[in-house]
């Protein structure tokens, strides 16, 4: 029954009386000496643990450490081990590694091979965003983004098209919504598991038995993108990396948002679900999908709820979901052209955000006809500048404007201090991305990643 | 020959199948057992009560053990006896351990580890520099003062005083394999597997806790995944652990950290405190200065009081002060025991006079590199330097053909603003005989097109409302050797088979840096084979006994030396027994290209192996190596610490954000002297990966710990090293051609942690950058977060 089914470099398996929450890293290392991937961090941010899996979206990379078994269902997973020809043929990104002096202690090198092994299969070659979740100490990155050039617009070799094997149902898995709703609303103290970014550190490292879960990836029907009257419904199951890819053109800021949530292994395990479910007062999504007027659609059993997303988020640690209700889908508009997403963090890439503001205004005849701003990482939730907002409608956009509006933080937020930012800076700084956002629409230059050497 | 071609890392091949093993991926015997520690949850307090019978009762648990349970010595400190591995009666910081669950499997003692309950009556908690020296918490009594001339006297009549404080904040290795050890019974003693930086440290320690000589345990390392310092005294815990477990239960045992308790439990860089006064003459030459080193060195001595040492002898960097007091205090808190990381304190001492050259460009109103060079020691020549010898380019436009006249010697020799050559010391009395940073950074500009882009990034910053650049050229003077004299030295242990094939081994660990790939080439080169011929093997205590870290730069240099000596004596063996053979002279025997040419004879390296085999010839040496010139007083702090300095050069371009503080660097042009380089490859991935942990410390690297003295940075969650775009896009790297003076292995120079300091260049472009912004000096403070940064603009501006 609960059998779990899977390629592994190649090789069927099936596991049976497998624990749900083992990880594939453990499972590797440990149960089947495959030792090359490495734990470097074992909560998905270090990358050393990279793996490729296939399935019928396409290959992507993983973070091993923080998928399980029974994610793995009907896939195809490649392994450091199982790079390589049958013959010993050195595939093209080990052949690079070496050649461009790419791995110094070599221990993040699995990592990276299989991160480009992954991009070189699907035709990427943005180096710097897809090896954003694997971490290096030793070379500075440059060698290695010399081999990864080397590597760029070079094919897969073809052993490592894997035929995805032919399994029975996922175990631990409902088909469809329908099923979903139905089991979770007779099993209300269940966990969902969709990517497993967040609720894998609940177990590797907060140490949390889960005795009962159910996993997402089953349910095809809540990863569809449609569109709608008014925009577009985003099913819960959509990954990040999907939802990026859907709304580059459409949506521009909310993409180039999308583009620095996490790594590439995290977006694309990640849902969009699971980022607005889990309540995180500094994930990333909410504050863009609710200065967009975003739409959240809950379901519990056969009934249906729709509120706006900033009516979801409570207080800390506390959402708008009853026992047994989940999210099943988010409405954005079709496009929002106002959107600006500022994204302020210690590192650009694969960080959590200080303060994450997101600013949606319309500008009819100068004078600002709608405004609505929403930051992360100034609260408990993520939360709109509702003083913000008021000090801007039906005033002319101008920097008068925005800089009278300034005072008018303090009365929306009261940030709190932590390792990322102190409260004061987190403050001042909100208040300077609505300058920012000025500046920006009126054409000057205001972002440091857009400076060439 | 071998030596100077940049062949790829040895383990390259392995490192990108995934079949280079470290100590975790190693098959463990039949019911190996697997340890984790409890940890103290109070900065400072009393133990009063410890019920461990959660921990006991928990699945898979075999023993759990407290400080009552060890057999022998208690301690695991690598100097001053005062690291329990165990906390007896009082804990000393968040994070320390206090006792040891045995489990049959990894994750069964980390659970179990976390069931201790344990009460404590709260001690008052020294956590910052400032409850340090409020309470005189102090390792050494008095703070150490060193001086020459007389600084206050010098700054009194200065026509201009700077003063200013600076902080920086410390740095955590993140290597990235954890801490691991794994030990296996053996007959009387133990066999440990670890990684670690210093295997004879190990073998020391746990011969010591389990009560053998150190005969009884051999300490086999075949690489790390990373060590940085990291690995030279904090591995100790977890390889005492194992063998003292090993030893008790007859079964192997290992130990590895998870990620956050390995940042928790073990030290880091030193944050200081340097506050600085200076006396500075119209041009910015500095007549005198004091500096105050305040270092916050945790519970336990560890390494602090070299660490602080280092970073006294880095005070002048690349200066000569003729009128210097440097008071260093080494701060005893709760926290963390900070340990060794790459420089060694080098990159803080030199950090700090970097900031008083910036703060005097600035309040002068002058070039900051005008004032670097009024206040560099004068020219020293060294042998050559004329031509690039090796070179990476990212993007941007190449660097300029080196002109044979190009290089002047400076304008601040021109203008006659530093004394005489003859006789310059540091303030520890060395002498600088080879300084070569006024050729260096001549050329360096010229390459970087460093004046047409400041003033480029003057025309910007005067265009551009929100988005600043600053630029900064900045250089490095680094002393290589131990400070710990008889540190320096090594032992090899070279084997000959009789088909040629040759056997390596020596004291020098694999971190990464490609030591044995180095030291192979200078084996193959001394027997004209090819360095593939000669078999890499795991350091062993059992080979080559009382070893040195692998640490302070020193690998390549001392190993090197020593492989040499093994090899040579060999060689020589050989040469004589084939001269005699064909009735020439040793000296006319030949080892070349894979073969050996006698007199007028001609065989492959093989068949030579062969005959001297047949002929009875000893195929096997040990070579020595102990380093020369160098003798220390560090209570005078006078001496010659270091047999050389290696030198170099960065330039930095930023941008920074003036609404957030966010910044990145844009590009960098580094030109950095390794002497003549063993392999130029190894050395320049040496000095990219240096740049860029250099300026991940002084950027987006913060370590955060609460009011309660928690580390709240304790995983890559929160901790930012740098990620793959914070490389700077273009990254040009290139090695000065300059043969080493000194005779160390074939002239080459130590590059492990000078290129470190590199980083500098960042700190200094982004200073440059906040400086734009207004009139006041912006008294930027590492790491330069955007907070910082932001901070530093409102300063500028006057809005501080």
């Amino acid at each position: 029954m609960d059998d779990i089914a899977f390629l592994l470099n190649g090789t069927p398996v099936v596991l049976r009386g497998e624990a749900p929450t083992r990880t594939l890293l453990d499972w590797l290392r440990e149960g089947r000496g495959l030792t090359g991937t490495k734990e470097g961090c074992n909560e998905g941010d270090c990358g050393a643990c990279t793996v490729m899996v296939t399935d019928h979206a396409g290959t992507r990379a993983l973070n091993a450490c923080i998928l399980f078994l029974p994610q793995l269902h009907g896939k195809a997973v490649r392994t450091v081990e199982g790079l390589a020809g049958p013959e010993g043929e050195i595939h093209p990104a080990q052949a690079a590694m070496v050649d461009k002096h790419g791995s110094q202690c070599g221990f993040c090198t699995p990592g990276f091979v299989m991160s480009m092994a992954a991009a070189q299969v699907r035709g990427a070659v943005d180096h710097d965003d897809y090896l954003a979740g694997n971490l290096c100490r030793c070379t500075g990155y440059a060698p290695i983004v010399r081999a990864a050039e080397a590597v760029a617009g070079t094919a897969a070799p073809e052993w490592l098209a894997d035929a995805l094997p032919e399994v029975g149902p996922a175990p631990f898995a409902p088909g469809s919504s329908d099923e979903l709703a139905v089991w979770y609303a007779a099993h209300p103290e269940a966990v969902l598991i969709a990517g497993a970014t967040d609720v894998g550190l609940w177990v590797t490292k907060q140490l949390r038995d889960l005795p009962e879960v159910a996993f997402l990836h089953a349910c095809a029907d809540l990863q569809q993108i449609e569109p709608v009257a008014g925009g577009l419904r985003i099913g819960a199951g959509v990954t990040i990396a999907a939802l990026r890819a859907a709304v580059a053109g459409s949506h521009p800021a909310l993409a180039e948002l999308l583009r620095r949530f996490a790594s590439e292994q995290v977006r694309g395990a990640a849902t969009i679900g699971g980022n607005i479910a889990n309540g995180s007062p500094i994930g990333d999504a909410p504050p863009a999908l609710i200065a967009m007027g975003a739409r959240l659609h809950l379901r519990k059993g056969d009934a249906r709820r729709e509120i706006a997303l900033e009516e979801f988020f409570l207080d800390y640690g506390k959402q708008d979901r009853a026992k047994g209700e989940f999210v099943e889908a988010v409405t954005i508009p079709a496009e929002a052209p106002g959107l600006a997403c500022y994204k302020l963090s210690k590192r650009f890439d694969q960080d959590i955000s200080a303060v994450c503001g997101c600013f949606n205004i319309e500008v009819k005849c100068s004078i600002i006809e709608s405004a609505r701003i929403a930051f992360g990482g100034m609260a408990g939730v993520p939360k709109r500048a509702a003083a913000v907002e008021a000090a801007l409608i039906g005033r002319a956009f101008a920097l008068e404007t925005f800089e009278a509006a300034l005072p008018a933080f303090a009365k929306d937020f009261t940030p709190m201090s932590d390792m990322r930012a102190s409260a004061g800076y987190r403050l001042e700084a909100a208040g300077n991305m609505l300058i920012r956002y000025f500046h920006e629409r009126s054409g000057a230059k205001v972002n440091v990643l857009e400076v060439m050497p | 020959m071998s030596v100077g071609t940049p062949l790829p890392h040895d383990s390259a091949p392995l490192h990108v199948a995934g079949s280079a093993r470290y100590v975790d991926d190693m098959p463990l015997p039949a019911n190996a057992l697997h340890l984790a520690f409890g940890l103290s949850t109070v900065a400072h307090g009393e133990i009063t009560g410890m019920d461990l019978s959660a921990v006991r009762a928990s699945p898979g648990v075999v023993a759990v053990w407290t400080a009552a349970d060890l057999p022998f010595a208690n301690d695991v400190s690598p100097s001053a006896h005062d690291e329990p591995l165990l906390a007896t009666g009082t804990v000393h910081y968040v994070g320390q351990p206090v006792f040891l669950v045995v489990a049959e499997n990894h994750l069964a003692a980390r659970k179990a580890a976390r069931k201790g309950k344990i009460s404590y009556r709260d001690l008052p908690a020294l956590l910052t520099v400032d409850d340090a020296l409020a309470a005189e918490s102090r390792f050494e009594g008095g703070p150490v003062i060193w001086a020459r001339g007389d600084a206050a006297a010098a700054i009194a009549g200065a026509p201009k005083v700077i003063e200013g404080r600076f902080d920086m904040g410390g740095q955590e290795h993140f290597y990235l394999e954890g801490q691991a050890a794994l030990a296996l019974p053996a007959e009387g003693g133990v066999t440990v597997h670890c990684s670690s930086q210093h295997p004879t440290e190990i073998q020391h320690k746990v011969a010591e806790a389990i009560g053998v000589p150190m005969n009884a345990v051999r300490v086999e390392m075949r690489r790390m995944g990373g060590g940085f310092g990291g690995k030279e005294s904090q591995g100790n815990a977890l390889a005492v652990s194992c063998a003292l477990i090993a030893r008790a239960f007859g079964r192997a045992a290992k130990m590895r950290y998870d990620r956050d308790d390995d940042m928790v439990i073990t030290g880091k860089r030193h944050d200081f405190r340097i506050d600085y006064r200076a006396g500075v003459s119209d041009e910015g030459r500095i007549l005198g200065i004091e500096f105050r080193h305040l270092a916050r060195c945790g519970w336990s001595q560890d390494l602090s009081l070299p660490v602080c040492d280092r970073a006294m002898l880095h005070a002048d960097n690349a200066y000569l002060l003729e009128n210097i007091r440097i008071e260093s205090h080494r701060l005893k808190t709760n926290t963390q025991s900070a340990t060794a990381y790459r420089g060694f304190g080098g990159p803080q001492g030199m950090l700090g006079i970097e900031r008083v050259m910036d703060h005097v460009a600035h309040d002068l109103g002058l070039d900051p590199l005008a004032v670097r060079r009024a206040n560099f020691y004068a020219e020293m020549g060294d042998a050559s330097g004329g031509s690039i010898a090796a070179t990476v380019n990212e993007g941007g436009e190449a660097p300029l053909p080196p002109g044979g006249d190009a290089f002047s010697r400076g304008s601040a020799v021109a203008r006659g603003a530093v004394p005489a050559a003859h006789g310059q010391t540091t303030p520890y009395q060395q002498p600088v005989e080879d300084f070569i940073l006024h050729r260096l950074c001549a050329r360096l500009e010229k390459t970087s097109d460093f004046q047409a882009r400041r003033a480029a990034a003057a025309e910007w910053n005067a265009a551009e409302p929100i988005l600043k650049k600053g630029i900064a050229l900045t250089p490095v003077k680094f002393g290589i050797s131990f400070t710990l004299t008889h540190l320096n030295q090594a032992g090899a242990l070279v084997h000959v088979y009789q088909d040629g094939s040759i056997h390596m081994n020596h004291g020098g660990t694999e971190m990464g840096q490609g030591l044995h790939r180095k030291v192979a080439q200078v084996a193959a080169s001394a027997f004209g084979v090819d360095a593939g011929v000669v078999a890499i093997t795991a350091t062993d205590t059992g080979k080559v006994p009382n070893t040195s870290a692998t640490a302070a730069s020193s690998g390549a240099d001392l190993n090197g030396m020593a492989v040499k000596a093994a090899c040579d004596t060999i060689r020589e063996r050989m040469a004589e027994y084939l001269a005699e053979l064909h009735q020439t002279e040793p000296r006319k025997v030949h080892f070349e290209n894979g073969r050996v040419f006698v007199g007028g004879a001609e065989m492959s390296f093989a068949e030579a192996a062969a005959r001297c085999y047949q002929g009875r010839v000893s195929l096997s040496s040990t070579g020595f190596y102990a380093t020369p010139k160098i003798s220390w007083d560090r209570v005078k702090g006078q001496g010659r610490p270091f047999y050389y300095f290696a030198y170099g050069a960065a330039v930095s371009e930023v941008v920074i954000d003036t609404l957030t503080g966010e910044n990145r660097i844009l590009r960098v042009d580094i030109l950095h002297d390794a002497g003549a380089s063993l392999n130029p490859a190894l050395d320049i991935g040496q000095i990219e990966g240096g740049y860029v942990q250099g300026a991940g410390w002084l950027t987006t690297e913060e370590l955060v710990w609460d009011e309660k003295g928690r580390l709240r940075t304790h995983a890559p969650s929160t901790y930012k090293i740098p990620a793959c775009s914070d490389r700077p896009r273009v990254f040009n790297v290139t090695l000065w051609d300059g043969a080493n003076r000194e005779e160390t292995i074939y002239r080459s120079k130590a590059v492990g942690e000078p290129p470190f300091m590199l980083g500098i260049s960042a700190f200094s472009a982004l200073a440059e950058a906040c400086a734009a912004c207004g009139p006041a000096y912006p008294d930027l403070q590492a790491p330069a977060t955007a907070e910082a940064v932001l901070a530093a603009v409102n300063r500028a501006k006057g809005r501080a």
